[in-house]
């Protein structure tokens, strides 16, 4: 389809709907603001990325020959932070979860838009405190922020990383409340609950544990300011505080957060998969509520991150079996991925590779899951590379497979244009492969028992350190591919049309780029997933291909 | 660069322990992922697009079982792995009575031990085979972790608070010893070697050190020295807890709380005596809390344990026959194994 197949447009798309710098920094349209998103957060996912690949380059060598302990504890610390909130924990949701949500509910835009925006504006804010942390000399506490080590013995720039991250939560929970009075307030007449496509579910769930949790975090980081910047005893032991207390509060939080993380990419994948099949999702329903019922079961389950914190025995068994019970509603959801192709009519388009990408790697982190929450095995490897590999592949591996796949299958749509297919797909399978070389070893060197946050470490854990080094020079090179074909295709790229991929959601019955108000004509409300007849007794016929 | 090394030894009890249950649980995790696998290339073959394979509506009643099949299986799968090593292994064994007590300190970037006669030693720990040992570890200043890949154990160690390590080694030689949880700049480097000899050979290695006081005489004088005994003497004229036979004890505080008096009670006692005051007594007691170390605190914890009749302080004898006088209060609280 090109242009020529559309009317002639009086209204402009989203993109020419003002053309100064000033109409984008004070724009309270929720595409443009999903844009500004992506491109902040693309800023930082380059730094962490960098900062990581010092880390990985020192670690070629058991010696520390490159950096100096300090600095390689810098490093490690930066990645951390910028990775997980000013990366993972906005990606989905203020990119896709802001061009998208209105428009496949059928929405001319989110229920507060200025509030969108300041969304944003707190978003740097949070990030002008990180840039000045690094320009402070940067801050080695990890980023867990351990007490008391950052309260009382830490020398780097603790104040300024922990304010960074508190403002920048706001901005999280100001999304998550804005998602869920959208989600409720601005469905288009016909769009029932149990009409919303899975992404919308996603976010709803996301934003859910964003506002419940987020705050706890805000709390807890007061608090080491408090401490190391005031001397109010709280987590010091010397002078009757708990430093125990702060990891309860902390993975309150930060268990969470993970969900935060994965469930809109469960979300994106739920789709694609959907449309490239060409099959109605097995199981919406069971979907549904595994979506809700990891979110809620996720706030139960943070004792697992301290198994040998000094921690009651008791205390571990509970947060164990919980911790297993988590593991039901997910493996639901792969369950039904996979049962979604039976019978469809597959097409693997690069989008479609990236969501194999994320089922293959959830899988292997959801499963190797199960080791950690049991808890003679978890007191072997926790603080090893084993935990490491195994939040790596729930949250770059799933989440950002997930995130590069919803880049490609939305790309269209956001920009008007088509994507090179064969680069994006060479892309994909490069991406999967650099991936697993980068972080299979280290499930391997940390069942041998290779600590993590190691600047030197004994020889024979080298092999190890050197394959997962060559695999993320792999995986770094599939990073940038995108960033040079997709930039490429925004001049050259063909045209998309409305729907490129015929698929079902209302956001491809807008134009693409969508007009500033969305839709040119009221949406047709039906079935999110109707890829093939009706399903039922009734219809039992063979309609092969 | 060494070989890859793919294995790792099972020098103490509980490594095999961890070890089935690891491979056991990578068996599971084999079979669903192979699974799962299987099906991820049998569809795309069969159902890419194009091909002539059937492609109807399933019924829904189909549907529905296979969604509560499986919800039910993997409800089940979850259950038993739960049931098999987290319900049965977790709590704590009974201590053993006769354990090899050692002290360990952790400060940034060194573990300091010192053996039941005194001998200390920096950066390596000398075990002996076969011996039940039990660590009991605190730090000076942030939360460490004592790591042994061989003995599959690791244990936070946190200031101002005793930790306990109970585990007996099963194979001699040499073995890394890490800090896990990151402590600052040079936390890679606070390592050191687990040493693990013969019995005799530990023997002989303890009698070749240079011996400080041991921790119970080192105890007796600090006591003197923080004025302890000027309340907590048999003698003394002040009303405060007598402290001979005390330790092992039940003890009711003045919230009505009952707690056994071990290690953790009396080192929270002595820091912040007024979180737990004892019922029957004024709150009088001042924090010791910045004026006995951690190290302090052990020495003391020795005295008052001497002073219980537990002379437990002489660990040759103690692998050698089993203690007799170590009374049935002796055991220590369960809270404080693993």
């Amino acid at each position: 389809m090109t242009d020529a197949a559309l009317p002639a447009r009086p209204v402009p798309d989203y993109l020419h709907h003002g053309h100064t710098i000033w109409s984008w920094l004070s724009t309270t349209d929720h595409k443009r603001i999903g844009i500004l998103f992506a491109v902040s957060i693309t800023l930082f996912f380059t730094i962490g990325a960098v900062a990581i690949a010092v880390v990985r380059l020192e670690l070629l060598t058991p010696a520390g020959d490159l950096v100096s302990d300090d600095t390689y504890n810098k490093l490690f610390t930066l990645h951390g932070i910028v990775m997980v909130w000013f990366f993972l924990v906005p990606s989905i949701p203020v990119t896709f979860g802001n061009f998208l949500l209105p428009l496949m509910i059928g929405a001319k835009d989110l229920a507060f838009p200025r509030i969108n925006l300041l969304s944003w504006y707190l978003y740097l804010g949070g990030a002008a405190f990180t840039v000045a942390t690094i320009i402070a000399g940067g801050v080695d506490t990890g980023w867990t922020f351990y007490t008391p080590y950052s309260t009382m013995f830490s020398n780097g720039a603790v104040l300024t990383a922990v304010a960074g991250v508190i403002v920048v939560g706001f901005s999280s929970v100001m999304t998550g409340v804005n998602f869920i009075a959208t989600t409720h307030m601005l469905r288009a007449p016909g769009m029932t609950w149990f009409r919303l496509p899975l992404f919308v579910w996603a976010m709803y769930a996301t934003s859910l544990v964003m506002v419940l949790a987020t705050p706890v975090l805000a709390m807890t980081l007061l608090l080491i300011m408090a401490e190391r910047w005031f001397e109010l005893p709280i987590f010091d032991p010397s002078r009757g505080g708990d430093p125990l207390l702060f990891q309860h509060l902390f993975w309150f939080y930060s268990h969470p957060a993970v969900y935060i993380m994965v469930l809109p990419a469960m979300g994106v994948a739920s789709e694609i998969i959907a449309c490239f099949a060409r099959r109605r999702l097995f199981g919406y329903a069971f979907m549904v509520y595994a979506l809700i019922g990891i979110a809620v079961i996720g706030f139960f389950v943070w004792g697992h991150h301290m198994f040998v914190s000094g921690q009651s025995p008791y205390a571990n068994v509970v947060f164990s079996f919980l911790s297993f019970m988590v593991a039901v509603p997910s493996a639901i959801k792969v369950f039904n991925w996979t049962a979604t192709l039976y019978r469809g009519s597959i097409v693997f388009t690069a989008p479609m590779l990236y969501a194999f990408s994320f089922l293959g790697l959830f899988t292997i982190g959801g499963l190797t899951g199960l080791f950690l929450a049991t808890v003679p095995i978890d007191i072997h490897v926790t603080d090893t590379y084993f935990v490491v590999a195994h939040f790596h592949y729930i949250m770059v591996g799933a989440s950002v497979s997930a995130f590069f796949g919803g880049l490609h299958f939305w790309w269209p749509k956001i920009t008007g244009r088509l994507y090179p297919e064969l680069w994006a797909r060479f892309a994909a399978v490069l991406m999967f492969f650099g991936f697993n070389l980068t972080f299979f070893p280290q499930f391997v060197m940390g069942y041998l028992g290779m600590p993590r946050r190691y600047h030197v470490y004994p020889p024979e854990f080298q092999v190890y350190h050197v394959l997962s080094t060559g695999g993320a020079a792999l995986l770094g090179g599939a990073y940038l591919m995108p960033l040079a074909y997709l930039v490429w295709s925004l001049f050259y790229g063909r045209r998309a049309g409305a729907n490129p991929w015929e698929a079902q959601g209302l956001e491809w019955q807008a134009p693409s780029p969508p007009p500033h108000d969305n839709f040119l004509t009221p949406p047709r409300v039906g079935d999110p997933y109707d890829y093939h007849p009706p399903e039922g007794p009734a219809a039992l016929m063979d309609d092969a291909a | 660069m060494t070989g890859m090394r793919l294995s790792l030894p099972e020098a103490s009890g509980n490594a095999r322990l961890v070890d089935t249950a690891f491979f056991t649980v990578f068996g599971i995790a084999a079979v669903i992922f192979v699974a799962l696998f299987i099906l991820l290339v049998v569809f795309s073959i069969r159902y890419r697009r194009g091909t002539r394979a059937r492609r109807g509506p399933l019924p829904s009643l189909l549907r529905r079982e296979i969604e509560i099949g499986w919800t039910t299986a993997t409800t089940f799968v979850a259950i038993f792995i739960f049931w098999w090593f987290v319900g049965g292994f977790t709590l704590p064994p009974r201590a053993a009575p006769n354990q090899l007590e050692i002290h360990v300190v952790a400060k940034q970037w060194m573990w300091k031990a010192e053996h039941p006669d005194g001998a200390r030693e920096i950066d390596a720990l000398h075990l002996p085979v076969n011996t039940p040992i039990r660590l009991v570890m605190t730090s000076e200043d942030v939360i460490h972790s004592f790591f042994v890949p061989a003995f599959r154990l690791k244990q936070d160690v946190l200031p101002a608070r005793s930790e306990v390590l109970a585990f007996t080694p099963t194979r001699i030689g040499d073995f890394h010893l890490f800090c896990a949880e990151f402590c600052g700049t040079q936390h890679s480097r606070m390592t050191g070697d687990i040493v693990v000899m013969t019995q005799p050979d530990y023997a002989g290695w303890v009698r070749r050190q240079p011996h400080g006081d041991n921790l119970v005489r080192q105890g007796e004088a600090l006591f003197a020295k923080f004025g302890c005994g000027a309340c907590h003497a048999p003698e003394s004229q002040v009303h405060a807890p007598k402290l001979a036979g005390l330790y092992g004890t039940r003890v009711t505080l003045a919230d009505g709380r009952r707690l056994t008096a071990d290690d953790a009670y009396l080192r929270n006692a002595i820091l912040h005596p007024r979180d737990g005051t004892v019922a029957g007594y004024a709150p009088i007691m001042p924090d010791y809390a910045g004026v006995a170390g951690p190290a302090d605190i052990d020495a003391l914890i020795a005295y008052l344990k001497s002073q219980s009749g537990l002379k437990s302080q002489s660990g040759l004898k103690s692998q050698s026959s089993p203690k007799s006088q170590s009374s049935p209060k002796s055991q220590s609280s369960p809270q404080a194994d693993r």
